[in-house]
């Protein structure tokens, strides 16, 4: 499999660095303070490429603790809150769109 | 019931060692993911939207009480309480924490259940009619020789690395339940003129990207050949088929590519080569494997007993009998399917609370044994006549008693964009709103047997192709629209589905069936006219006609 940073990186807004927790698979988001966040709100922004790629760099020389870090676009509100800018994402950080068959 | 030996159990246990030495090793970083991933991937674990997802092997869908029961405590223990069972008769948990997946895989070990091959490019699990022996007129009991491919593929060195997944199927019925049309092969048990007992091979069937029905590679194989047979084929591919490009990677493509005479006289070439070798069935080896499987000590019991004739009085019995219940081999019994379809649940799921009690009502009606079917319902095998009103009011009690089975809202879906990262659209939400369109049993009886079928991608896990109405979630700029086919059917008639036009956004869908479904029901030649028969007489046209003049 290409490896992430081989991969052409195009990005056309803000976007953040997304993984699953390598212990339990949880959904994590790449911080400034280069460690690793469950909150969406945590996530470092990047606006071009080359910030994007060293973002990525960062992420995935992080083996031990993330899985299959991505790049993924992002929203931000006037307060600068940050949400999910796809559908995907929004499931990954908001959770499943149904009822779970037994309430958690 | 399959009565696993010590070497089985002893494979099993050394297996969840191995594992546990292996994530040990991950989480300490002494083992890459790169290194790491196809270790998880051959022990069913993969990683989801969420978290991982654990896909554990049901061979030939086939499960004890205890079994049963164990699913139940993983499901409770190392889960969120549910499982979710698959279209190849395995059951999928969706929130397990890699840390912990040693320990679900040696408390599953003790009651003889693995996730060996459940993942990766090797011979996956082998899926059989979930009526294997009990359903009247059946040759024999196919699962017989679903076990014997389970021993001889397991951890088959040869077919361990092969060009992409392999997926059998197996029936021994006329009627084919166990769509052995879309699998790598299909096999189908029948006896030939001289009146020996062999199967007929298919080959090249499969869904996924580039769907393809399976051919006939041989209509006569007999049942010692089986095993050399299936290596010849699978050697052929192993040395044929593509590595360049996961798309052209199954046996399907190199089956169309070569053409399936040009296949089928590669496979002879190597199939003579290996005559009389020593994958050469012994009667002693089938009788081995037969002696092994436990069948339960039938009693004499009437077809119509006095609690049936009472029951029928009561119309809510009287629905689920006649939708549920289906004839078995044996004179007073029957076979029950367990609806895991209630109008707006998530298909195919079932809480930890309902295994435990489908388990316990399956040591008390249908000597422990389970069956799971690949249109995601499952089902007890042997349950007395006399039993059926009181586990009616048993299941109806946990929810599994929907009188819906093979009708509109017995949807096949797989998990969708929900869980799934492969997806590009969900899949459960769409069914949970069909089931609620249709949730009068009236109207649903009315239409008849209609089969819906859903994934979230064009991977196919929800079989869309085959669906009598099949829908498949796409993306386009970010938004998930729905393409849908009738006409497709996975039967002994197998068939892939029609596009009936464009795709339509998700908040459409559940208005395009139903216009679908309206269509149907003006265009019919007459009540007993199935759908999918009505497609087949009439094509796709009527249907795009009525369906699209007002999009």
């Amino acid at each position: 499999m290409t490896s992430p940073l081989q991969q052409k990186i195009k990005i056309t807004g803000p976007s953040m660095v997304t993984a699953n927790r390598t212990s339990d698979g949880v959904v994590i988001y790449r911080t400034k303070a280069k460690g690793w966040s469950t909150e969406l709100n945590d996530a470092a922004i990047v606006r071009v490429a080359d910030e994007a790629r060293a973002l990525l760099a960062d992420a995935v020389a992080d083996d031990v603790g993330a899985v299959g870090a991505y790049i993924a676009p992002v929203e931000l509100n006037e307060q600068g809150a940050i949400k999910p800018g796809n559908l995907r994402e929004q499931i990954r950080s908001r959770g499943v769109t149904i009822d779970l068959p037994v309430p958690a | 019931m399959y009565a696993y030996d010590e070497i089985d159990r002893t494979l099993i246990h050394e297996r969840v060692a191995e594992f546990r030495d292996q994530v040990k090793r991950r989480l300490a970083g002494e083992l890459t993911e790169d290194e790491f991933k196809s270790l998880r991937l051959m022990n069913g674990v993969y990683l989801q939207l969420h978290a991982y997802m654990f896909r554990v092997a049901i061979p030939y869908g086939t499960l004890s009480s205890a079994q049963l029961r164990r699913l139940a405590h993983v499901a409770r223990r190392y889960d969120r309480g549910y499982g979710h069972f698959t279209t190849r008769q395995n059951i999928q948990f969706n929130w397990i924490k890699l840390a912990e997946l040693p320990d679900a895989l040696a408390d599953l070990a003790d009651v003889g259940i693995h996730a060996m091959q459940t993942s990766g490019n090797c011979t996956r699990n082998i899926t059989a009619d979930q009526w294997a022996g009990v359903a009247p007129g059946e040759i024999e009991d196919p699962r017989i020789w679903a076990e014997l491919l389970r021993q001889y593929s397991t951890l088959h060195p040869e077919f361990s690395f092969l060009p992409r997944k392999f997926k059998f199927a197996i029936t021994a019925s006329e009627h084919d339940r166990a769509a052995i049309k879309v699998h790598d092969i299909g096999l189908r048990l029948h006896k030939n003129a001289a009146g020996e007992t062999g199967f007929e091979v298919l080959v090249g069937g499969g869904l996924g990207r580039t769907p393809f029905i399976g051919k006939t590679i041989k209509p006569f194989v007999p049942g010692r050949d089986i095993l050399s047979y299936v290596e010849a084929i699978l050697r052929v591919y192993n040395q044929y088929g593509r590595r360049d490009n996961i798309y052209k990677a199954r046996i399907k493509i190199l089956v169309h590519e070569l053409g399936i005479e040009k296949f089928a006289a590669a496979v002879e070439e190597e199939w003579l080569g290996m005559a009389d070798s020593a994958l050469t069935l012994e009667d002693a080896d089938i009788e081995d494997i037969r002696s092994r499987f436990f069948y339960p000590a039938y009693e004499k019991l009437p077809q119509m007993p006095d609690e049936l004739i009472k029951a029928a009085h009561d119309p809510k019995f009287e629905a689920w009998r006649r939708n549920s219940v289906t004839p078995h081999k044996v004179t007073g019994y029957a076979i029950v399917t367990l609806s895991l379809k209630p109008v707006g649940g998530p298909p195919g799921d079932a809480t930890a609370d309902q295994m435990d009690a489908i388990a316990d009502l399956a040591d008390q009606y249908s000597f422990g044994e389970i069956r799971v079917s690949h249109e995601q319902n499952l089902a007890l095998p042997h349950v007395a006549r006399r039993d059926l009103p009181a586990l009616w009011r048993a299941l109806d009690r946990i929810g599994v008693a929907t009188p819906n089975i093979n009708l509109v809202s017995d949807i096949i879906a797989c998990p969708g964009l929900d869980y799934c990262s492969l997806a590009n659209a969900r899949s459960i939400p769409i069914a949970q709103e069909l089931t609620r369109r249709f949730a009068n049993h009236d109207t649903a009886n009315l239409i008849g047997r209609l089969h819906i079928n859903i994934s979230g991608c064009i991977n196919a896990c929800g079989h869309h192709h085959v669906g009598h109405i099949g829908i498949l979630g796409v993306e386009k700029n970010d938004e998930e629209f729905y393409q849908i086919t009738i006409g497709g059917r996975a039967d002994e008639n197998a068939a892939v589905g029609t596009l009936i036009g464009p795709a339509v956004p998700y908040g459409e869908v559940a208005d395009v069936v139903e216009d679908i479904v309206e269509a149907y029901l003006a265009l019919r030649a007459r009540p007993d006219e199935l759908f999918i028969d009505t497609v087949k007489r009439l094509g796709v046209e009527p249907f795009r006609e009525r369906v699209y003049a007002t999009r």
